[in-house]
C-alpha cells in the first residue's frame, strides 16, 4: 500500500502537519485491554450501582420492556446504519420512521411528528423556538411556563433559547396546578403546560388551551407518551387543541439508563410543519411507481439552509426511536392502554397504603396519574438516603430543592412493574424508617 | 425483494401480544373529560408478526456490519460489540438518572475516566460530557464563547467566521447562539484563504469555527498563523471535532491554538450510529472557558465522585439535557478507549490515513480526478466527477446510486459545495485492502457502464428494494403518516 502511494512509511503521510505543532503526548492513557478485561472492569463498576425497587419517576420510569424490543433494535442492520441519506439503501430505517411518525402523531392527536430530537428537555427548547418562528405576528417573545412543568426541562430549554431574545415567564403553580388567572402577562406568544404535570397531577387542559387560544398564543403540550394511551390527546384539548406536543420517549421501551440515550419526540399541527426541526420522513414512489420512503422537507435543515435552518440538529436518536416503534408495535393498543392504567392503579394503591400509615398525606388534591406528591412526617432527605443504603430502594424524589414549601414532600411513582407485595414491603420500611428517624 | 406493507396494513382490530399485556388498571377515579375517546392508531399484531416485520425492515438497510460504508466525515468504522455489551449491563441500564451520587460511584467513575481520557486526547484543560450530538456540542461551544465575551464586558462581538466549505451545522449553530455568520474563502490548495481571513477578522469577531483536517479533507497547514490572527483580534477558536479520527495520537487540537472543541464519540470513538443517532458530542475547553462548561460534570472529593453542578460552576451556560446526556454512549466510548489503549489510538489515525491515501492513489491511477492532487489525503479525501459529468452526462449522484448495486454504500456526495460533483470518501481504519480494491473496481466498472450506456447508470439503482425515489413528490404531496389508504 505504501508503495502504491509512493511513500516509505506511514509517518510520511503526516508530513503536511507543521513541525511547529507539538507531537501529541498520550502517556496518561493506559495500555490496551482485551475485550475480556475491559468488560471485567466495567462489570465491576456496573455491579456497584445495582439497586432494587424503584419508586422514583420525575421524568424517567421503570417499565417492562419486551425482550424482543432490544433483540431486534440491536440487529447490526439497525445498530450500525447511519442517517438514511441514501434512501434506496435505507428503506428499513425510513419505513420504520414513517411508522413511528404515524404512531406518535396518533398518540398526540396531531397531524405530524418528526423523526426525533435528543430528549424531552432539549425537545422543549426546540419546540419553543419552533413556536416562536411559527407565531411571528405575536408582539413579543414571551413564553409562559404554566405551573409545574418539569424543572429539568425548563432549565434545559432556557439554555437553548435565551440567546435568541426569548424570555421564559414562570407562573408558579397554584395548589400544584397551573391557574392562568395567576399569569402576570396577558399577551404571551407561547404557553407551555405539562400533562400530567411534574407533580403527577392532571391539569385542566381544556380551559388552559382555550385561554391560550383566546390570546392568540400557541400552546405547547409537554406529555408522557405512555399516558396518552388513556388521556385526552393534546390535539383535542379545548376548542382548537395544542399546536405542538413534545415529550421524552423513554417510557416507550427505553431503559432508564441514567437518563440517556433516550429520545425526544415532537408533533404538531400540519400548519407548523415547515418550522419543525429535525428529520422528517415522507412516503413517495420510485421510478416504477412502487411505494418508497425518503427524508423530506430538507429545505428546513442545516445541510441545505445553513444559517437559516430551523435548527442545527442533524444526528438525533434513531436507535431509540427504533426500539420505541418496535415496543409500540408489540404492545399495541391494549398493551399500551393496560400498562398506563396499571401504573395509575398501582400508584393509587401505593398512595393509599402510605397514607394509611399516618406518616404521609397527599400534598395536593387534583387528580393524579402515576406519580403523586406526599407530604411526610419526618426528614425526607434522610429517609431516601436510608432507603438506598439499607434497603437498596429508591424511595422517590425529595422536592425541597425545587420548591421550599415542599421541603417535607416526596414525589413517588409506582409503574406496572411494582407488585403489591413490593409496595407493601416498601410501605412497611417507609413507616419504620420515619418512626425511627 | 419488494416493498414491505406497513405494520398498520397487517393490523387486525383486537389482536394482541397476550404475553405483553398487563391486567387492565382501574381508571374510574379520573375525570371523564380528561380521558381519551379518540381511536389510537397503533398496530394490533401478534408478537411474531411484529418481530418478523421489523426483521424484514432491518434487511432493507445497508450498515457497517453488512457493507463498506465510506461516508465521508461520518467515520463509519467497526463498532465493537464488546463496547455495546459493556454498556448493556443491568447496573448501567437500570440506573435511574436521579439516583444520588453516593449510590452511583460505578457510573461516575466511568464518566471521570472518560473526562480524563478526552482531556489527554484533545490536549485541553477540562471536559463536559453532556452534549448529545456534535451539533449540540457546537451549540455549547458557541454559547461558551458568547458567555466569555460577555463576561469580559465585550458585547460588540456578534460575528462567527466559518470557511465556505464548513459543515452546515456551523452556521446553523452560530444562528442559534444569536450570532451572524461570515464566510471566509478557501484557497485553491484547500487551505483557508489567509488574506480573506485577515480582511474579515476584527472587533466584531466572536470566534472562528474550523475543522482540521478541514472539510476539504486536507490538513490546515497554517493553523497556528490562523490562531494568532484570530486571537490577536480578540476572537476565540472553535474546533469542530468531526475529523479528529485523522489526527488521534498525532497532534492535539489544544496544541493548535483552539480554545474550545467538541468530539463526535459516534465517529472517533466508534459508538454505533443507530440509523441516525444517538451520538455524543462532549466539549473540551482551555482554562479561559472552563467556568462556562455545561453541567453536570463529574468531580472528585476525598476519593468520592461527585456531580459538579451550578454550585461549583456558577457561570455555566446551563443544562443541555434533562439529565446527563447520552450516558450509555459515553460508557461505550470509554469501553472503546480502554480496548484501544495508548498505542491503539495512534494506530487509528495511522491506518485511517493509510487507507485513505491508498484509496486516493488507486482511484487517481484509475483515472479519477482528485480534488486536491498536490495534497496528502487525511483520513478522507475528495474526488470530483466533474469530467465524467461533462463527458458522459453521468453525475456524482448517479455514481452514488449505482455503487449501491455493488453492495457498497455511497460516499458523501456534493459536500463541500465548492468542489463540483464531488465524493468525500472516508474508508476508515477498519477496512482491509481487499475492500478498498473492490471499491476501485466498482468505480471503474460504473464508468465503463456509463461509457456504454449512460442511461443505465442514470437510472440506478437497479438491484435495490426500490428504484430511484421521487423526492420532489415527497416534498410536494406530503405523506408523513399512515392514513389507512395506499399511497
Amino acid at each position: 500500500m505504501l508503495q502504491s502511494i509512493g511513500v516509505k512509511n506511514i509517518d510520511e503521510l503526516f508530513d503536511e502537519i507543521p513541525g511547529s505543532v507539538p507531537v501529541a503526548n498520550f502517556r496518561a492513557i493506559e495500555n490496551s485491554l482485551t475485550e475480556m478485561d475491559m468488560v471485567y472492569r466495567l462489570a465491576e463498576r456496573a455491579k456497584r450501582d445495582e439497586l432494587g425497587s424503584c419508586f422514583l419517576g420525575a421524568g424517567s420510569y421503570d417499565h417492562h420492556i419486551p425482550a424482543a424490543v432490544w433483540d431486534l433494535a440491536t440487529r447490526g442492520e439497525f445498530l450500525t446504519a447511519y442517517t438514511p441519506y441514501q434512501a434506496e439503501a435505507s428503506q428499513g430505517t425510513l419505513q420504520l420512521l414513517y411508522e413511528f411518525q404515524t404512531m406518535m402523531a396518533s398518540l398526540a392527536g396531531l397531524d405530524v411528528a418528526n423523526a426525533s430530537v435528543y430528549d424531552g428537555g432539549s425537545g422543549l427548547g426546540e419546540a419553543i423556538l419552533m413556536a416562536v418562528r411559527s407565531n411571528r405576528s405575536a408582539g413579543n417573545r414571551k413564553i409562559v411556563i404554566g405551573g409545574a412543568v418539569n424543572p429539568f426541562y425548563v432549565k434545559t430549554a432556557n439554555t437553548l433559547v435565551v440567546n435568541q431574545g426569548i424570555e421564559l415567564v414562570h407562573v408558579p403553580h397554584e395548589n400544584g396546578v397551573f391557574d392562568p388567572k395567576q399569569c402576570p402577562i396577558d399577551d404571551p406568544n407561547v404557553v407551555v403546560v405539562q400533562q400530567p404535570n411534574f407533580f403527577g397531577l392532571l391539569e385542566n387542559v381544556d380551559a388552559i388551551s382555550n385561554w391560550a387560544a383566546e390570546r392568540n398564543a400557541l400552546l405547547i403540550a409537554v406529555v408522557n407518551p405512555l399516558t396518552l394511551a388513556v388521556l385526552k390527546p393534546p390535539g383535542e384539548w379545548g376548542d382548537s387543541g395544542a399546536d405542538i406536543c413534545i415529550g421524552d420517549g423513554q417510557p416507550l421501551g427505553v431503559p432508564m439508563a441514567s437518563g440517556g440515550p433516550s429520545f425526544g419526540f415532537l408533533c404538531s399541527k400540519m400548519k407548523h410543519v415547515r418550522q419543525m426541526p429535525g428529520r422528517i420522513v415522507g412516503r413517495t414512489v420510485d421510478a416504477n411507481g412502487a411505494i418508497g420512503y425518503t427524508l423530506t422537507l430538507q429545505a428546513r435543515e442545516q445541510h441545505i439552509r445553513r444559517a437559516k435552518a430551523t435548527s442545527n440538529i442533524c444526528t438525533n436518536q434513531g436507535l431509540l426511536v427504533t426500539a420505541a416503534t418496535i415496543y409500540m408495535s408489540i404492545m399495541g393498543v391494549s398493551g399500551l392502554r393496560n400498562t398506563a392504567s396499571r401504573c395509575h392503579e398501582n400508584t393509587r394503591y401505593l398512595v393509599a397504603q402510605l397514607e394509611a400509615t399516618g406518616r404521609a398525606q397527599r400534598a395536593f388534591h387534583s387528580p393524579y396519574f402515576h406519580e403523586c406528591v406526599l407530604r411526610c412526617v419526618g426528614d425526607v432527605g434522610a429517609l431516601t438516603k436510608t432507603m438506598i443504603t439499607e434497603h437498596g430502594i429508591l424511595a422517590g424524589l425529595p422536592l425541597g430543592e425545587f420548591d421550599e414549601s415542599l421541603d417535607d414532600c416526596l414525589l413517588l411513582c409506582a409503574t406496572e412493574r411494582r407488585t403489591h407485595e413490593e409496595i407493601d414491603h416498601f410501605v412497611e420500611l417507609f413507616n419504620r424508617t420515619l418512626k425511627e428517624g | 425483494m419488494s416493498t414491505i406493507p406497513t405494520i398498520f396494513d397487517t393490523s387486525k382490530p383486537g389482536r394482541l401480544a397476550g404475553g405483553q399485556t398487563p391486567k387492565e388498571g382501574d381508571l374510574t377515579g379520573l375525570p371523564n373529560e380528561l380521558l381519551r375517546e379518540s381511536k389510537l392508531v397503533l398496530p394490533e399484531v401478534s408478537e411474531l408478526q411484529a418481530v418478523r416485520h421489523f426483521t424484514k425492515l432491518s434487511q432493507q438497510n445497508f450498515s457497517i456490519d453488512g457493507n463498506f460504508y465510506p461516508l465521508g466525515s461520518c467515520t463509519m468504522k467497526y463498532n465493537p460489540r464488546g463496547a455495546h455489551r459493556a454498556a448493556s449491563q443491568p447496573g448501567f441500564l437500570n440506573r435511574h438518572p436521579l439516583t444520588p451520587a453516593f449510590a452511583s460511584q460505578g457510573l461516575l467513575s466511568c464518566f471521570w475516566d472518560l473526562q480524563e481520557t478526552l482531556k489527554t486526547v484533545t490536549g485541553m484543560e477540562a471536559v463536559s460530557l453532556v452534549p448529545m450530538a456534535g451539533a449540540q456540542g457546537e451549540l455549547a461551544g458557541g454559547l461558551m464563547i458568547r458567555a466569555y465575551h460577555e463576561d469580559c464586558g465585550d458585547f460588540e462581538r456578534d460575528e462567527i467566521l466559518v470557511p465556505t466549505a464548513a459543515h452546515g451545522t456551523n452556521p446553523a449553530t452560530a444562528t442559534m447562539c444569536g450570532y451572524k455568520t461570515r464566510e471566509i474563502g478557501v484557497a485553491a490548495d484547500g487551505d483557508v484563504d489567509i488574506e480573506d481571513l485577515k480582511r474579515m477578522v476584527g472587533p466584531k469577531t466572536a470566534g472562528i469555527m474550523l475543522t482540521n483536517p478541514s472539510t476539504c479533507a486536507v490538513f490546515e497547514r497554517r493553523i497556528l498563523e490562523i490562531a494568532d490572527i484570530v486571537h490577536d483580534a480578540g476572537g476565540l477558536l472553535y474546533y469542530d471535532g468531526a475529523n479528529l479520527n485523522a489526527i488521534l495520537g498525532k497532534v492535539c487540537p489544544g496544541d493548535m491554538g483552539f480554545d474550545v472543541l467538541h468530539l463526535n464519540l459516534h465517529k472517533t470513538f466508534a459508538t454505533p450510529h443507530g440509523g441516525g443517532g444517538p451520538g455524543a458530542g462532549p466539549v473540551a475547553v482551555n482554562s479561559l472557558l472552563q467556568p462556562y462548561l455545561p453541567i453536570p460534570m463529574v468531580g472528585k472529593l476525598d476519593d468520592q465522585y461527585i456531580w459538579l453542578d451550578e454550585n461549583y460552576f456558577p457561570l455555566t451556560i446551563g443544562k443541555l439535557a434533562a439529565f446527563m446526556g447520552n450516558a450509555g454512549i459515553l460508557i461505550r466510548a470509554l469501553a472503546y478507549a480502554l480496548m484501544l489503549g495508548r498505542e491503539g489510538m495512534v494506530r487509528v489515525a495511522e491506518y485511517a490515513t493509510l487507507n485513505a491515501n491508498y484509496l486516493a492513489a488507486e482511484l487517481s491511477k484509475a483515472g479519477f480526478q482528485l480534488a486536491y492532487p498536490t495534497r496528502r489525503a487525511t483520513h478522507e479525501f475528495l474526488i470530483t466527477l466533474n469530467r465524467e459529468a461533462k463527458d458522459l452526462g453521468v453525475r456524482a449522484l448517479d455514481f452514488a446510486k449505482r455503487l449501491l448495486d455493488f453492495d457498497m454504500h455511497a460516499p458523501t456526495t456534493y459536500f463541500p459545495l465548492l468542489v463540483p460533483e464531488c465524493f468525500l470518501i472516508e474508508p476508515t481504519e477498519t477496512e482491509t485492502k481487499a475492500v478498498l480494491d473492490e471499491f476501485v473496481s466498482a468505480m471503474c466498472k460504473i464508468r465503463e457502464e456509463a461509457q456504454e450506456n449512460a442511461d443505465y447508470v442514470k437510472q440506478a439503482p437497479h438491484n435495490q428494494v426500490v428504484r430511484r425515489l421521487d423526492e420532489v413528490r415527497a416534498a410536494r404531496e406530503l405523506d408523513l403518516s399512515w392514513s389507512g389508504t395506499e399511497g
